[in-house]
């Protein structure tokens, strides 16, 4: 028993010895949990706590309203509508392709639709919407919003998608806008890009002025958990919409410019101010559908567009270049003018000018007889012109051109635009490293070989010419938001009035008795216009041809020459120029001028209507029906020959 | 040691009055206290609401209360006497879930009593301890010297947590491995022998590594380098770390911990409980946690040393053990400290299986504080 006594004596010994290196060991852990505590949440707490609040609040985007585009009297050109789409929360339905069926019932879906909303309802979180369709109609939206108990998981949004209410009227002024490409989101430093869905300006107005209609990005400060769900919003901040932008386009004009243009194939046409160089019409047909663009243009619309051959995505005022013709003979007797030319010096015209061991043909084969400058303007006689441009070189008329605006980039930033071409003896060396030939001369004078010009140079001459002298300049902008940019005193560009007058007074006999478009003059007094026709060839006429008498209008399309007119209105103090082309239109002065000649008393008449409602007392700015006034127009006088 | 020398004997027959005085009540508080704490991080895990763990908490704790004072009650010597029976049954239910056990996150590991989901593994934490106990009751040093005493006692061992291997559970393999080897320490068995096998396992290693499953290589993998993968594996680490660091010195407040309530903390219900309450009542709540926790320790200490009998103070000892690594392992886990091993953090985790066993636990531990003087003899029970 002692015996025993003593070992269980000795065996609690080792016992408690080991006991209190047990206890030991366990303080020792116990005092790294508590250390590590301390590094946790007072050394690293800072750390921690940043990381807390990222996890905690989620910083979504709000995507501002796109600004609005307007015309010059308010009219909206491009707004922001409505867009109604059906979205499926996945987590909200039993069975998605359940519901899909019968969402098919209501919403036609292509089997290529349900693979991809099956596909994001795969991807994403169940309780993120899946679009299922947009751009819902009317129809669409109340026969799902009926079914809705029917339909578990489904609802509708509303977002904005971007409207132009004039559609093809003003798509090539505007532009449109389009989802962000890999390469726009790479440059730029707005979050706004990276928003899934977001548009920006692709082209023309949209995407001249993309900034400023962009406004900023709004936050949304939201508590999430761990899934992503949104618990609660913490704070909001709704960001600033993008800013209205004036133009100076007359949204009545325009429309009925592009209706007025698409009586023809291919044609191109631009209004502007004299004195502020502001775009009041600018079309070009045939068009397209920004409406289209915006909301994803089909592939296969896409690829008709590009294919026709009449271009409907080419903006032909700033894109397209064309011989002038006899629209640039102004410029060559300005140029004449300046060298000393004595205007009233005669020159006869027998149908034809030799030079050089080559014949020049005038386009009136019995030639026009003995003509000064002013009927060689008003006739546009060609013969006359050779012999001017004989006499002072090409030098001196590609320089009256260049001072004209032609040849030079206009700075509308619009997509495509041509430079054009105003040749002299350098460019020549430059371009082809060979020396002028004294017969090209003839050639530019007449406005063919090597020149060539945009619609909206042409514009631009004329209304430099109608202004007397000034270096306007066109834009399209009057304003962004409430600052106004529009400019009306311009530099002179330097050439003497009295040649300038002695010009105005030929352009103003092209529409007087005997000139080339008399027949398309403006008859009522006061407004009457101003101008120069043209037609350019597009194929060299050959001798065989010539002789055969081969009718224009029976060559192919393609071959028929451009019918081309500037002109400027009223004649006594031009406030308006304007430049038409119709492509392979033949007539210059029987097809381009009456264009002209509707679109310069429109916008008088329209003009003159504002002044009397104004002096009325009348609010100006009354809502503006915009359908086409009917036009007073000079009827065609019979037997007149297609002058140029 | 009078009262043995006297040949006495005060305890042998003590009336159910006697032995409720004898309970430590302080004890109980403490345990209630704790258990408060728990039923408090429960209410705050359910966004401020009772329902579904805290009301349910409670009534399990009382249950267990009521279990625990009964095993309290029940004389040490009937445990000592069933000690091999319980193990036995224990080892039974877990060859039970083996074969027929529910499938649940992966692993087969409880039976379903309808009321309760039974973890034999989780019993298995205390018969083992009390086997043990019973075997190294009467053995003397000599005994403990002798590699052959020793094998039955590891076959003890070894064969349940084969078993709890198998289901697979690394974390409660390694616990009760952990506290059989506390108890081999405490009886006398040679650092040698403990060199010995630490070192045979160590080499055993990359073997055992080859056959662990995939989901505890993971495991180890995330906790070696939980940045690695934030939205994989390391993300309970990482979220559990953010949630314990953003709470700083006085925490985000009751109910205030933004990471526990949207989620980010993932089982903030069961194992993850510790990083929620150390969030939200910031190190000075988490410290007075550790020492209240560091208290129930003490008393198992205490109860132990003023045991008179082996089977008493190794019992003591072996639960104690157990529940210090069942809070270090979880607290040491959410703190990335060790990799994620499912061991939840006793009266405070939601479950039924860990908070049965721990009440029996404590249970045993006050039955033994109030048997601390029965007298019993070496050779087990002549004297019953």
């Amino acid at each position: 028993m002692f015996n025993a006594i003593d070992r269980d004596a000795e065996r609690q010994r080792v016992m408690n010895r080991r006991t209190l290196v047990l206890g030991g060991l366990k303080a020792g852990a116990l005092s790294a949990l508590v250390a590590r505590l301390y590094y946790l949440q007072i050394l690293e707490g800072d750390h921690y706590t940043t990381l807390a609040e990222d996890n905690r609040i989620s910083l979504r985007l709000l995507a501002p309203s796109r600004g609005t585009i307007v015309d010059r009297s308010g009219v909206p050109l491009a707004v922001n509508e409505q867009n109604f789409r059906a979205v499926l929360v996945s987590e909200r339905t039993d069975d998605v392709d359940e519901t899909l069926d019968k969402v098919v019932k209501l919403l036609p879906l292509t089997d290529a639709d349900r693979r991809r909303i099956l596909r994001d309802v795969d991807r994403l979180r169940s309780f993120a919407p899946v679009t299922l369709r947009e751009n819902l109609t009317w129809d669409q939206v109340s026969a799902i919003e009926v079914n809705l108990p029917d339909l578990p998981g489904v609802s509708i949004e509303v977002g904005q998608v971007r409207s132009y209410p004039f559609g093809e009227q003003a798509a090539h002024i505007l532009g449109y806008v389009g989802v962000v490409s890999e390469q726009e989101l790479q440059n730029a430093r707005d979050p706004l890009l990276s928003l899934p869905g977001f548009r920006i300006g692709k082209s023309g107005i949209e995407r001249k002025h993309d900034l400023a209609l962009r406004g900023t990005a709004g936050t949304s400060q939201l508590e999430v958990n761990a899934v992503g769900r949104v618990v609660r919003e913490l704070a909001r901040n709704d960001g600033q919409p993008g800013h209205q932008v004036t133009l100076t386009i007359d949204a009545k004009l325009q429309y009925y410019a592009q209706q007025r243009l698409a009586e023809h194939e291919s044609a191109a046409a631009v209004v502007l101010d004299v004195q502020t160089g502001g775009i009041l019409a600018l079309a070009s047909h045939p068009s397209f559908d920004p409406n289209q663009f915006a909301m994803g243009i089909p592939q296969d619309l896409y690829d008709s567009l590009i294919k026709n051959e009449a271009s409907p995505l080419t903006n032909k005022v700033v894109a397209g270049h064309y011989a002038p013709g006899s629209t640039f003979k102004p410029m060559t007797a300005l140029a004449g003018l300046e060298a000393g030319v004595d205007p009233t010096h005669r020159v006869f015209c027998p149908g034809h000018y030799d030079f050089g061991g080559h014949t020049f043909h005038c386009y009136k084969k019995g030639g026009h007889g003995p003509v000064d400058m002013h009927d060689a303007i008003r006739m546009s006689c060609d013969v006359y012109f050779y012999d001017l441009a004989r006499r002072i070189g090409v030098d001196r008329i590609a320089d009256m051109a260049r001072r004209f605006g032609l040849g030079d980039r206009t700075d509308l930033d619009l997509p495509g635009e041509k430079t054009g071409i105003i040749p002299d003896t350098k460019w020549k060396r430059r371009t082809y490293k060979e020396n002028w030939y004294d017969g090209e001369t003839l050639s530019v004078a007449i406005g063919q070989g090597y020149v060539t010009a945009t619609p909206i140079q042409l514009a631009v001459m004329c209304a430099r010419l109608a202004s007397g002298g000034k270096a306007v300049k066109p834009h399209l902008t009057k304003a962004v938001e409430q600052e106004y940019t529009e400019q009306t005193a311009w530099p002179d560009i330097g050439v003497k009035p009295e040649f300038i007058q002695r010009v105005l007074a030929g352009m103003a006999g092209v529409t007087s008795a005997g000139g080339t478009a008399y027949a398309a003059r403006i008859t009522q007094p006061g407004f009457e216009m101003g101008g120069k026709s043209g037609t350019a060839q597009v194929k060299r006429i050959t001798m065989a041809e010539r002789n055969a008498g081969l009718l224009k209008a029976e060559r192919p399309w393609k071959d028929r020459d451009n019918a081309l007119f500037i002109a400027f209105a009223p004649v006594q103090a031009p406030r308006y120029a304007c430049a038409i082309i119709v492509e392979h239109g033949v007539g210059g002065s029987s097809v381009a001028a009456p264009i002209a000649r509707d679109l310069l008393l429109e916008i008088q008449l329209m003009e003159a209507a504002r002044a009397q409602q104004a002096d009325a007392g009348a609010a100006p700015s009354a809502p503006i029906q915009v359908t086409p006034t009917q036009v007073t127009a000079a009827p065609a006088l019979p037997g007149e020959g297609t002058p140029r | 040691m009078i009262n043995l020398d006297m040949g006495l004997d005060p305890q042998s027959n003590m009336s159910l009055g006697e032995k409720l005085g004898q309970i430590s009540w302080s004890l109980v508080l403490l345990i209630t206290a704790v258990a408060c704490i728990g039923f408090a991080m429960l209410y705050s895990a359910a966004n401020g609401n009772f329902d579904p763990w805290a009301t349910r908490q409670i009534m399990r704790f009382a249950v267990g209360l009521v279990l625990m004072l009964v095993v309290a009650l029940i004389d040490i010597r009937l445990w000592l006497k069933f000690s091999y029976f319980l193990y036995g049954i224990a080892f039974f239910l877990l060859i039970v879930v083996e074969v027929m056990g529910h499938v649940g996150m992966g692993a087969q590991r409880w039976i379903d009593l309808g009321f309760m989901q039974l973890q034999p593994s989780e019993l298995m934490k205390v018969t083992l301890v009390m086997a043990l106990a019973r075997y190294f009751h009467g053995a003397s040093l000599e005994d403990t010297g002798r590699i052959t005493f020793l094998i039955p006692a590891l076959v003890m061992i070894v064969a349940p947590v084969c078993l709890v291997l198998l289901q697979p559970n690394l974390g409660t393999s390694l616990m009760l491995l952990m506290v059989s080897g506390a108890i081999f320490w405490l009886v006398g068995v040679r650092l040698w022998k403990f060199a010995l096998v630490i070192g045979s396992v160590l080499a055993a290693i990359p073997v055992i590594w080859h056959f662990m499953h995939d989901y505890q290589k993971n495991r180890v993998n995330t906790f070696l380098n939980p940045e690695n993968d934030p939205l994989g594996h390391g993300y309970h680490i990482m979220q559990s770390k953010i949630a314990l660091g953003s709470g700083g010195m006085f925490g985000k407040g009751f109910l205030m911990g933004s990471q526990s309530h949207l989620n980010f903390l993932p089982e903030k219900q069961t194992d993850f409980i510790f990083t929620m309450l150390a969030e939200e009542m910031g190190m000075v709540g988490a410290l007075v946690f550790l020492a209240m926790y560091a208290l129930l320790l003490v008393y198992g200490y205490v109860i132990a040393m003023r045991c008179r009998h082996q089977y008493g103070r190794l019992v003591a000892m072996g639960l104690t053990v157990n529940l210090f690594l069942y809070m270090f392992i979880n607290i040491a886990m959410v703190m990335g400290l060790i990799p994620v091993v499912g061991v939840p953090l006793p009266l405070i985790s939601y479950g039924g299986s860990s908070a049965l066993t721990v009440m029996i636990g404590f249970g045993l531990l006050l039955c033994v504080h109030v048997h601390r003087d029965v007298r019993m003899s070496r050779r087990g029970m002549s004297d019953f």
